[in-house]
């Protein structure tokens, strides 16, 4: 039997679209959503509870829905937990009840209802403790839950982001909204109005005509006006959150199946005209399929030309009820209007609604349409952090103290009456708002009844009844945020916008107190569900935290290189195919045996100029700078304040007033930061300058014992002492030639502009190649200077690694002027004799390398942590592994032999000093 | 009071549940007691507890502003763990999981500890080395640690993002078994019924606006329902601790901070771990409901207001989605912010306060929830003996001079 | 999504923004003795204000300091002014 009307709605007649529900075929037409096509098909159990498996059938129409929730799938993808009231429809789609199996109609669960006196509020707080509770939570997981998500990534699922700003956004396009954006915008300022809905008017649809206009007419003739005047509208667009600053999360839903885009939007000014909900009346058996909110009726009507059921017991006493009645009559509903003052009353049947007690009297009916009143929808206002006020006489929570720039108007600010909506809209729209006009209809309370008999449903989906906020009431769970938690009242998906006045109103009777004192639970964002996907957008794959590309990354490309993350630059890790770790090795052996090509371009390269820049870098560096001569390199630490390692490089001094400074590539961001807070905390930022030319310059490392020879080809002087550098030219573009050496071999460091980097890079690979040399990678590299005992800040260094424990010791001792972090250097902790110290650790040939990160420990039983390994590699020069370690006292320990611990497994290692080539440092002018 | 079990639901559940009693009562303040604990969430409530069970101490009020438990207690994310770094880190989270382990029967309270794991992934060579090392100083420190490959972590976290073009695949992880969740609601009842039934009178909306000193000792508070005083005071009060502090003349080392998490829909079993990707800088588990619970960083911030800002949203939410894809479509369905209290180290701070009588838990930052038995057990014996228990020293004020910081975060691959 | 204002690039993005440090804070002079204490309290100890905050923030993009005053609990912020001294 059908239920649908042959006239009226917004639905077009001429699409039909099919679609299943648990697996039956079901046509409707394109305007409806899933609920408003599978109530006029006739279906009424469209849900099971969350506990109690209830056959459930429609509450509301739109976003206070909380029992229509169904997995739906489009072609092939399948959507979790979709509201069917907000759930537009479309041909194909194939939509099943969650928690429900194998149908809504016939859930095999459905016997636990029968147990629920034991299921009572917190139960489960109450047992499950013998044995153990892992012995129970399985089964109770997956008893819980609602729709399934499938493992399916959805590739075009993507949201697009954007920004917005107006000066009046105004959230709500029914009439209230639909008013007040059309005299904003043409007051002159720029305004936004959203609505959630497809389609602009809100309750307007439910009157013939505003203003003396057929509805839809006027609807027409505000869209008109709101355009003319330079305003803006968004349909199908949801404001989901406000957030500082009047910052708006606004939601925009697009086709079904596609993730809906993120507007974040500014505004100056915000109109709340977000109407207002039904709440329920509690009575027994009140959740009955059946049951339905009176404003979802005359929506259903309005919108869908749908009739809620032919036989209705209607149970309301406010003046919208009168109206609404009306309507259904004239649509061919039988309507008996029944005092919801009666006592008791009560829902009959089971599946199907058969009737409704009131009293003595059994009145047959197909559907209970229900209301306690009006609700305001507050939710943004509280975001926004607007007070809220209790109003007696309209017996709900209106907007007091508003949040700056905002203000509220029809419904959302209990203005029911539309005559009154509409003028308080068009004031507030004008900048110039009225007063709350005066109600014109004082509602009786109807509030649960504390006592009374029969099972009444508070919370739909969560099954939570009166008798359990008695419970909770009984227990001292009194505070409405320990009712909430305890109960699970109000936590459900549709966040209590049904169940929380209910709820807090039967507590106020239950302990004999006003509403208003228990108060309302916190409103939290978002206003409705919204996919994650939405605060998701482009930040996905590569863009997730792009990587840093080098200029030479082409070159490297054409060299084979196996490009790899190294500290955020994509970086070759090694050259030509093969096992990762022989190239490795194969290329550090080479660097040795005849000489390697580094790319070392995304080394830091910070300028810092001007008269104060000697004081300043001698102030942030643990070494004393001011010694150094124009010309000349020094090794150096920066600290923090609290004297940790924070990062270290080379210094080189252009002139007297001009330094280079190097930092590790990881670094450089926060070491440009760290420079710039100090130089304009404390210093005239007029006489000290700082530029980052890290990705300006490229540079590009030659090292080993024929280094020389490649440079000489290039017709550049080599002639320079280690620890100095020049400024030159190489083919008409200036060049920075130094001599620093991280390999422990002769090397040069050559950077020059970025864009002349190719040619510099094809001349040095070219000289390279009849020396049987060639480029390195980063694992290569890592090698070397592991052999040389040269340490990697974050790798070998931890974050209370102080610089006297890396075997510098003088500054802390001698330098005279301050330095940052210099105090902290002489703390109890930082005097502690068991400091960790950066020490090499010997294995015998012929033994694997030792695991990195595997701990130096003491004999103990337990053993205690000593230390441990921070950088472990296979020394193809010395043809056995070499390590890197950090041990406490590992100073005073070389030469000791101590046990290595990795996941319980041991070795016996001799500790060494870091360095493990060549410590003389001949290799340094070979 | 009844106690809770099986037998005492079945029968109350045939009578309607009217046998049940109070959780706990709302009495009116008395003008002194032996003690007051100013902060009614958990660890205030733990502390009380702990004073009346292991001290005898009984004539004990816990001062809570607003509800009890309405604070971080009933805001985070529920993970317990004791995947620390530095012994003295591991030695008293450690000491935090084993008494929630016990916690249910010890309470009477079903805390619904679920011990279902967590995994913080490593996504790098050098991640992976990072792991080892932590894996073996937890190991060291006597907490359980395994060191995962990828395949181990994939079979756990089937849904894992293993797409060629992720930003950071997984390599591996390390995973403490015993690591998990709770429900912390259920902590905050369970040590309130507890400390109740011991005589501990719990005072709810009831702020401290003052702190009482004589001759230089702290002897009572003024409060919103008159002044109140005490032989010893204890504050257990997170987020507001330098609100605290500052009415005793204190400066602490902490800086507040929002919070924000996160929770989606209810859905069917799909994750049956709790998992940390730090790249992402997203964690996540299950709840027993089927809500997605999820957490990230800081609010970069300084903040006192309890809710939180968009910009951190996108990125832990988006985080979550490049962790598992498949994960985009599910919807969201609240978020909130709790105030958490951080220090140099994010180490907490137990001990004196600086002014007599006066004794802090503090500055557990995000990592408050785990501890609750503990810093109640400790902030407890603190209190009863006016001395360190031996967990608790390291983490006095006086670290901050002499510089024994113990800072987790620059030693191994754990997020705070 | 807060807006910060930075007294020399105006309005922006509150991601732009780092948190320095609260005003007012001294270095002590290294070159003389500080007690361990003074110089902990120099290095952690915070006022931590719950409403009306005096701090120093910088622009990351254009790096300069500034001084933001600003409530912490309703994040309202009151104004922002340059740390740098007038010209003479």
């Amino acid at each position: 039997m059908t239920l649908r009307l042959p006239t009226g709605g917004l639905i077009d007649r001429s699409k039909p679209l099919h679609f299943t529900f648990d697996g039956k075929p079901f046509q409707g037409y394109a305007g409806d959503t899933l609920a408003s096509a599978l109530l006029a098909s006739g279906p009424r159990i469209l849900g099971r509870s969350f506990k109690y498996h209830r056959p459930r059938g429609l509450w509301g129409a739109w976003v206070d829905e909380p029992n229509a929730i169904m997995s739906v799938t489009l072609q092939g993808r399948t959507f979790p937990n979709c509201l069917a009231t907000t759930t537009y429809l479309e041909d194909g789609m194939e939509a099943r009840a969650v928690n429900a199996w194998p149908s809504a109609q016939f859930d095999i669960k459905s016997g636990l209802d029968l147990f629920h006196r034991w299921f009572a509020a917190g139960f489960y707080y109450k047992t499950f403790m013998w044995p153990d509770w892992h012995l129970f939570e399985p089964m109770i997981r997956r008893m819980a839950g609602l729709g399934h998500v499938s493992p399916q990534h959805l590739d075009d699922y993507s949201s697009d982001q954007t920004h917005e700003r107006c000066d009046t956004l105004v959230i709500g396009g029914g009439p209230a909204g639909l008013a007040a954006a059309e005299a904003a915008a043409q007051s002159g300022q720029n305004t936004l109005l959203v609505d959630d809905h497809a389609t602009l008017g809100g309750t307007a649809h439910q009157l013939p005509e505003i203003d003396a206009t057929p509805t839809p007419d006027w609807i027409a003739a505000r869209r008109s006006a709101i355009e003319a005047a330079g305003g803006r509208i968004l349909t199908a667009t949801t404001a989901v959150g406000i957030y500082d600053h009047n910052l708006v999360g606004l939601a925009q839903s697009g086709p079904f199946g596609t993730a809906p885009r993120l507007i974040r939007l500014r505004a100056g000014r915000i109109i709340l005209a977000t109407g207002a909900i039904d709440r329920p009346l509690t009575f027994a058996n009140n959740d009955r399929p059946g049951v339905m909110a009176l404003a979802a009726a005359a929506e259903y009507l309005a919108r869908y030309a749908t009739l809620p059921g032919r036989d209705i017991a209607l149970l309301a006493n406010t003046p919208e009820a009168d109206t609404i009645a009306a309507q259904l009559t004239q649509a061919g509903a039988t309507i008996t209007r029944i005092d919801p003052a009666q006592n008791p009353l009560s829902a009959r049947g089971g599946k199907r609604l058969t009737a409704l007690q009131a009293g003595d009297r059994t009145h047959p009916a197909d559907t209970i349409l229900a209301s306690g009143g009006l609700t305001p929808l507050v939710h943004l206002w509280r975001h926004a952090g607007g007070k809220l006020d209790w109003c007696e006489a309209r017996n709900a929570f209106l907007p007091g103290t508003p949040p700056q720039n905002m203000t509220a108007a029809g419904a959302a600010n209990g203005t029911f009456d539309t005559d009154q909506a509409l003028e308080e809209a068009r004031a507030t729209g004008q900048n110039a708002p009225i007063k709350r006009p005066a109600p014109t209809h004082r509602i009786t309370p109807h509030w649960p009844t504390p006592g009374s008999p029969g099972r009444q449903w508070i919370d739909f989906q969560h099954d939570v009844t009166l008798k359990d906020v008695e419970l909770a009431a009984r227990e001292n769970y009194t505070s409405v945020e320990h009712l909430k938690r305890y109960t699970t009242l109000g936590m459900a998906s549709d966040q209590g916008k049904t169940s929380n006045m209910p709820g807090l109103a039967a507590m106020a009777a239950i302990q004999g107190r006003p509403i208003p004192e228990i108060g309302t639970t916190t409103f939290r964002p978002p206003f409705v569900p919204v996919p994650i996907e939405m605060y998701h957008g482009p930040h996905s794959k590569q863009l997730w935290n792009p990587l840093k590309r080098l200029p030479l990354e082409p070159q490297h490309r054409t060299a084979n290189a196996a490009l790899g993350d190294y500290g955020g630059w994509l970086r070759p890790g090694w050259y030509g195919t093969g096992d990762p770790e022989t190239r490795a090795q194969s290329e550090a052996r080479m660097a040795r045996d005849t000489a390697a090509i580094f790319d070392a371009s995304p080394l830091g390269k910070i300028e810092i100029m001007g008269p104060d820049a000697e004081a300043f870098v001698n102030f942030i560096y643990y070494n004393t700078i001011a010694t150094l001569k124009p010309g000349k390199i020094r090794y150096g630490f920066m600290l923090t304040e609290g004297g940790a390692v924070f990062d270290d490089g080379v210094i080189a001094r252009l002139d007297a007033n001009r330094f280079v400074i190097s930092c590790s590539s990881s670094h450089v961001d926060s070491v440009r930061t760290h420079l710039e807070a100090w130089r304009q905390d404390g210093n005239d930022p007029d006489r000290i300058f700082i530029h980052d030319t890290t990705q300006h310059w490229a540079t590009l490392t030659v090292t080993g014992p024929k280094a020389r020879q490649i440079l000489d080809t290039l017709d550049l002087d080599t002639d320079l002492p280690h620890m100095s550098l020049r400024e030159t030219e190489w083919r008409d573009t200036p060049l920075r030639l130094a001599r620093v050496s991280f390999t422990g071999d002769t090397s040069f460091e050559l950077s020059l502009r970025a864009s002349h980097a190719p040619a510099l890079w094809d001349a040095l690979t070219q000289a390279a190649k009849p020396l049987n040399a060639g480029p390195i990678g980063v694992e290569a590299l890592s090698i070397l200077r592991a052999e040389k005992g040269f340490l990697m800040i974050g790798k070998d260094t931890d974050g209370e690694t102080m610089p006297h424990d890396l075997g510098f010791p003088a500054p802390r001792q001698k330098k005279t002027t301050p330095f940052v972090g210099d105090r902290s250097l002489h703390t109890d902790k930082a005097n502690a004799p068991d400091r960790k110290q950066l020490v090499g650790l010997t294995v015998p040939s012929g033994t694997p390398p030792l695991p990195t990160g595997a701990h130096l420990v003491t004999e103990d039983a337990p053993p205690r942590s000593l230390g441990y390994v921070t950088s472990s590699y296979h020394s193809p020069t010395l043809g056995r592994p070499i390590a890197l370690a950090l041990v406490a006292n590992g100073t005073d320990r070389i030469g000791d032999t101590v046990t290595a611990w990795h996941l319980g497994e041991t070795r016996q290692v001799t500790i060494s000093p870091p360095c493990a080539l060549d410590p003389e440092g001949d290799r340094l002018d070979a | 009071m009844t106690r809770y079990s099986a037998l005492s639901l079945f029968r109350e559940g045939l009578r309607g549940h009217k046998g049940w009693s109070q959780a706990w009562r709302s009495p009116k303040p008395k003008p002194e007691y032996d003690a007051i604990v100013i902060g009614g969430g958990g660890h205030g409530l733990a502390t009380a507890y702990y004073l009346a069970k292991n001290h005898k101490i009984t004539n004990v009020a816990v001062l809570e502003k607003g509800w009890l438990g309405g604070g971080n207690t009933g805001r985070n994310t529920t993970v317990i763990r004791s995947n620390y770094f530095y012994p003295e880190s591991a030695a008293l989270y450690d000491f935090g999981v084993k008494l929630y382990e016990g916690l249910s029967r010890d309470l009477n309270y079903n805390v619904m500890f679920s011990q279902r794991g967590m995994i913080v992934t490593a996504h790098s060579d050098h991640d992976m080395e990072m792991a080892a090392r932590q894996t073996n100083a937890m190991r060291l420190n006597g907490v359980d640690a395994e060191l995962l490959d990828r395949d181990q972590v994939l079979k756990r976290i089937p849904l894992a993002n293993t797409r060629p073009d992720c930003r950071h695949p997984i390599h591996g992880g390390v995973l403490q078994p015993r690591a998990g969740t709770g429900r912390h609601d259920a902590v905050a009842w369970g040590f309130a019924r507890a400390a109740d039934t011991r005589g501990v009178d719990i005072i709810q909306n009831c702020e401290v606006t003052g702190v009482i000193t004589e001759a230089g000792r702290c002897v009572g508070v003024e409060t919103s329902l008159g002044p109140i005083r005490a032989g010893v005071l204890g504050a257990a009060t997170a987020g507001h601790s330098s609100v605290i502090a500052s009415m005793a003349g204190i400066d602490l080392p902490i800086t507040s901070y929002a919070l924000q998490a996160f929770v989606s829909e209810p859905l069917k079993p799909v994750m049956d771990t709790v998992w940390l990707a730090p790249p992402f800088g997203t964690y996540f588990s299950q709840s027993d409901k089927g809500g997605l619970v999820i957490g990230g960083g800081l609010d970069r911030v300084p903040s006192y207001g309890q809710r939180g800002n968009l910009p951190m949203q996108e990125t832990v939410l988006a985080g979550l989605a490049e962790m598992v894809p498949a994960l985009a479509k599910v919807k969201l369905l609240r978020h909130w912010a709790g105030i958490v209290d951080v220090t140099p180290d994010s180490s907490p701070i137990i001990g004196p306060s600086g002014l007599n009588g006066l004794y802090l838990n503090c500055g557990w930052g995000t990592g408050g929830f785990k501890s609750i038995p503990a810093g109640g057990w400790l902030l407890a014996h603190l209190m009863a003996t006016g001395a360190h228990h031996d967990l608790s020293r390291p983490f006095d004020l006086a670290r901050f001079p002499t510089g024994h910081l113990i800072d987790e975060g620059a030693a191994s691959c754990i997020a705070h | 999504m807060q807006i910060f204002t930075c007294p020399f690039c105006g309005p922006r993005d509150e991601r732009e923004f780092h948190f320095a440090a609260e005003a007012g804070k001294t270095r002590p002079d290294t070159t003389g003795e500080v007690s361990a204490e003074t110089w902990a309290t120099y290095l952690h100890a915070q006022r931590n204000d719950k409403g009306r905050t005096r701090e120093v923030w910088m622009h990351l993009p254009c790096a300069e300091l500034f001084l933001m005053e600003r409530d912490s609990v309703t994040m309202e912020v009151f104004s922002t002014q340059s740390l740098r001294k007038a010209p003479q």
